[in-house]
């Protein structure tokens, strides 16, 4: 009876550390956003990456994102509908974090297609078309680029820049930014540089509408 | 037929068996912790030491009501198995065994760690030596039984 009594006892304070270390953690991991949201700022934003919206929006959605993630082809026309719901006061910049296998050649395509301002078309058609060439969660750039070969724009070109060392130096920048920001899985928000608290759509049109609230 | 014949001979063993379950307890929630609540990516090697680790609960937890020494035999295999990946990913990470015989090219690379406590001590490390430790207080579980 005792040794039941000891073992009962041990596994639930046990599960009372786990719970309260999950508390704290939690709690730290939000005030540190905090404190790190002015150092976050200079890693968050990169020249000339694609923007969508008013470029004098107060709000800024960067999202990092796989072309190959299911995820972040659901949550796209959620972001359209955020930006529809504010119109002119919120902006999405978009940020390369191909982490699926693969995707790295994907992503330096949207890159050549957005030096031809193709990039929203290119991705349009990536997402909706994502059964086409991702499988298993691994991206077939072949078939991506067969893709892409359906959109008016100068497909020599496409593929000659796709190469371009500028290109592979544009997709590290926005990986090592991801890492700095601690970007382990795709899609992430940050909106005006704040992250959400946990992943969903409710919890992103929060921070949005905060945000809209606070620069308005 | 006298009592002893009916409950195990000896109950020597069920202190030492009780803080293994302790052990593999705090190492299944711990482990738990860095994925779930830190988001720390999970490789292969991590999920293949899991595997051996997280039955221990459980078996370890039915090897003490009523106490039967039997269950060390069975958490020793196991922890064997895990030790023995531990090990290897400890290697690894260590650069000792070359990247290119690494189980997991693809997705994420068991050679990176996310955490390091003390400045030395990563995850497989940490695992390394609790399954050690589990081995060991398996064996002296073991040693008190039949002594």
């Amino acid at each position: 009876m005792k040794r039941k009594y000891l073992f009962v006892s041990s596994f639930a304070l046990i599960i009372l550390v786990f719970a309260v270390a999950t508390v704290l953690y939690q709690n730290q991991k939000t005030s540190a956003q905090g404190s790190n949201l002015s150092k976050n700022q200079s890693v968050l934003e990169r020249d000339g990456a694609p923007v969508k919206g008013p470029l004098d929006a107060r709000v800024t959605i960067v999202e990092f994102f796989d072309p190959a993630c299911g995820t972040c082809a659901n949550f796209y026309p959620l972001v359209k509908k955020l930006m529809d719901q504010y119109p002119g006061k919120v902006k999405v910049m978009m940020r390369y974090a191909p982490l699926h296998t693969g995707s790295d050649q994907v992503v330096k395509m949207l890159e050549a297609a957005h030096r031809q301002g193709k990039f929203w078309q290119s991705l349009e058609l990536l997402f909706s078309n994502q059964h086409r060439w991702v499988s298993n969660h691994v991206s077939q750039p072949m078939r991506a680029r067969a893709l892409l070969n359906g959109l008016a724009m100068d497909h020599d070109r496409l593929d000659t820049d796709m190469n371009l060392l500028e290109i592979s130096k544009v997709i590290r920048l926005d990986m090592e930014s991801g890492q700095a920001l601690n970007v382990r899985a795709t899609p992430e928000f940050f909106v005006n540089g704040r992250a959400m608290s946990s992943f969903g759509y409710k919890q992103l049109s929060q921070l949005v509408k905060d945000a809209v609230d606070e620069a308005y | 037929m006298n009592r002893t014949d009916i409950i195990p001979a000896s109950q020597k063993g069920w202190p030492l068996l009780f803080t293994t379950w302790m052990v593999v307890t705090l190492a299944t929630l711990g482990s738990l912790f860095f994925s779930e609540i830190m988001d720390v990516p999970i490789c292969k090697l991590c999920w293949y030491q899991r595997i051996t680790m997280y039955p221990l609960v459980l078996i370890l937890a039915m090897g003490l009501f009523p106490y039967d020494p039997k269950a060390v035999r069975t958490a020793t295999l196991l922890t064997a198995v895990g030790w023995l990946i531990a090990l290897f990913h400890v290697l690894l990470v260590a650069g000792i065994i070359p990247k290119n015989v690494q189980p997991c090219v693809q997705g994420i690379p068991c050679s990176e760690t996310h955490i390091s406590l003390l400045g030395f001590l990563n995850v497989p490390l940490l695992s390394l030596l609790t399954f050690s430790l589990i081995g060991g207080l398996l064996y002296f579980t073991q040693r008190m039984e039949s002594s």
